[in-house]
């Protein structure tokens, strides 16, 4: 483990006209950590991810990253093109909505294979063989490869976007809700799939989500978010189990029993 | 060779913000250390604030004041004040921490959930996996239920994955809250067994025990909890 951190976030504010979207975040995420960011429908969780991963431009602040080589970039510095290479290469995003981040008409296969090309894999044999490998770490079965993820039930388009994402190796990954909308059966396969491959990959993730149980299962360190503003920040079950803002009392509190 | 835990002047209440701001005292003027090799309990009633005390000696807690000095690698770290990132190094290191109660996760097998804390140590998978079937063994847990998650288990069988999750490790501290509740006489001598091991080895041990013939086959002395009584500093 380094002792240098990989994203610094410094004053990061994105306002909608008069409205905050969020305001005033800072913080450092180091390698292999995840940082879970909860909050409610409209907290500025979502508007804090998009402008992290450069998806939205902030109105002021700063976040440098840093690079592969060592060196440290400020994001909003960078070129677009940069960006885009960055967000093909070294960054992955998981949306809630898999059809939002795969290409629902190219087969499974593709979509894995696709980021492989876009670092300047050439080989077919090769990015087939790992598209295979990759596909069989989420648990696709390799005869489905060449289906279209259309055909794929929704568990089934959340994992294979995450073998997209994983395959080219990144160091971050963003991710937007990544359980939203699917079975809790399917969300636990899911998440044990995520927590594992956060864990052998060493990935830094940023996870943005309102559930509570699913940041505590991915996180070591969380951001409460309110109205645009981090209320309470910390280890994750620091915040859960010893919460100390009125609204974080008030989600912990929230939270129905099984 | 130094004090592996010094706790110093440590208070600790909530603030209910739902509930008008109702201000609940636990614990004030926490003073006390832990030598290597050495096992203290934690003493007094139920609701004196011990759990509350081992919580923040693990960071799961925050303290409203004081120092918890601990013994990291080569230097000395406050974990009141330290960074969630430096406490994570602290439990991967040097505090372990068997909880009352397993919280298990999705899919994980037993053996898997015992082996954990070694792999994140850096031991390899098969390795900490063996260590893991031995420990299972002595604390009697039948060898069909490893491969299967510890939800569907009984609370005596839960509380045995999560005692062999915690003794597993070479933590120089550990901190025990009641890992005896739920088992029966045998189970629990192994439990003192254990203790002992580690109390040879040099580590030093802070728990909670209910049950009295735990706490007199282990405990080398009794930290009265009931002295950092908080309610009538505060009020």
């Amino acid at each position: 483990m380094t002792d240098e951190p990989l994203l610094r976030v410094s004053a990061l504010s994105k306002f909608y006209g008069s409205r905050v979207g969020c305001e005033t975040v800072s913080f450092d995420l180091w390698p292999g950590e995840v940082l879970a960011v909860v909050g409610e429908s409209g907290s500025g969780k979502t508007t804090l991810l998009n402008c992290l991963s450069t998806r939205l431009l902030p109105s002021s602040g700063t976040a440098s990253y840093r690079m592969r080589d060592g060196q440290w970039r400020e994001l909003y510095r960078m070129s677009e093109a940069e960006r885009r290479f960055l967000m093909r290469t070294d960054w992955g995003f998981v949306h809630q909505n898999p059809a939002d981040g795969l290409r629902m008409t190219v087969s499974a296969g593709a979509n894995v294979g696709e980021r492989l090309m876009a670092v300047g894999d050439r080989h077919y044999g090769k990015i087939r063989a790992t598209a295979v490998d990759w596909l069989s770490r989420v648990e696709i079965d390799e005869d489905r490869i060449d289906d279209e993820p259309r055909a794929f039930s929704g568990g089934m388009r959340q994992r294979l976007q995450i073998a997209r994402n994983l395959v080219t190796g990144p160091r971050l990954v963003f991710m937007d809700e990544p359980t939203g909308g699917l079975d809790v059966s399917v969300q636990a396969r899911l998440l044990d799939l995520l927590r594992g491959l956060v864990t052998d990959l060493g990935l830094a993730a940023i996870v943005v989500t309102h559930d509570l149980a699913v940041a505590r299962l991915l996180s070591q360190r969380m951001m409460v978010m309110k109205d645009g503003h981090v209320v309470e920040s910390g280890l994750t079950d620091r915040v859960l189990d010893d919460p100390r803002a009125p609204y974080t009392q008030l989600l912990v509190s929230s939270i129905l029993q099984v | 060779m130094p004090t592996p835990l010094v706790v110093s002047d440590v208070a600790k209440s909530f603030t209910m913000h739902l509930r008008d701001g109702i201000r609940l005292p636990v614990v004030a003027g926490v003073s006390f250390s832990i030598r290597a090799g050495e096992c203290a309990v934690l003493g007094g009633p139920s609701g004196a604030g011990k759990s509350s005390i081992l919580k923040m000696l693990y960071g799961n807690y925050a303290a409203d004041e004081g120092q918890i000095i601990v013994q990291h690698e080569d230097g000395l770290i406050d974990l009141a004040s330290a960074s969630p990132r430096t406490v994570l190094a602290v439990r991967r290191q040097t505090i372990g921490y068997v909880s009352q109660f397993l919280r298990t996760v999705p899919r994980v097998s037993a053996l898997d959930v015992v082996a954990e804390p070694l792999v994140e140590r850096g031991e390899e998978r098969e390795a900490a996996r063996d260590k893991a079937r031995t420990l299972l063994t002595h604390l009697n847990l039948p060898e069909k239920l490893w491969t299967l998650p510890p939800a569907t288990f009984s609370g005596g069988e839960q509380q045995r994955v999560n005692i062999a999750r915690g003794f597993i490790t070479e933590h120089p501290i550990l901190l025990l809250d009641e890992p005896t509740a739920s088992l029966d006489a045998r189970n629990r001598d192994v439990v003192v067994e254990l203790i002992a091991a580690k109390k040879a080895a040099g580590v030093a041990l802070l728990g909670i025990f209910h049950d009295q013939d735990v706490r007199e086959a282990v405990a080398d002395r009794v930290i009265d909890v009931t002295a950092f009584a908080a309610g009538r500093i505060a009020a």
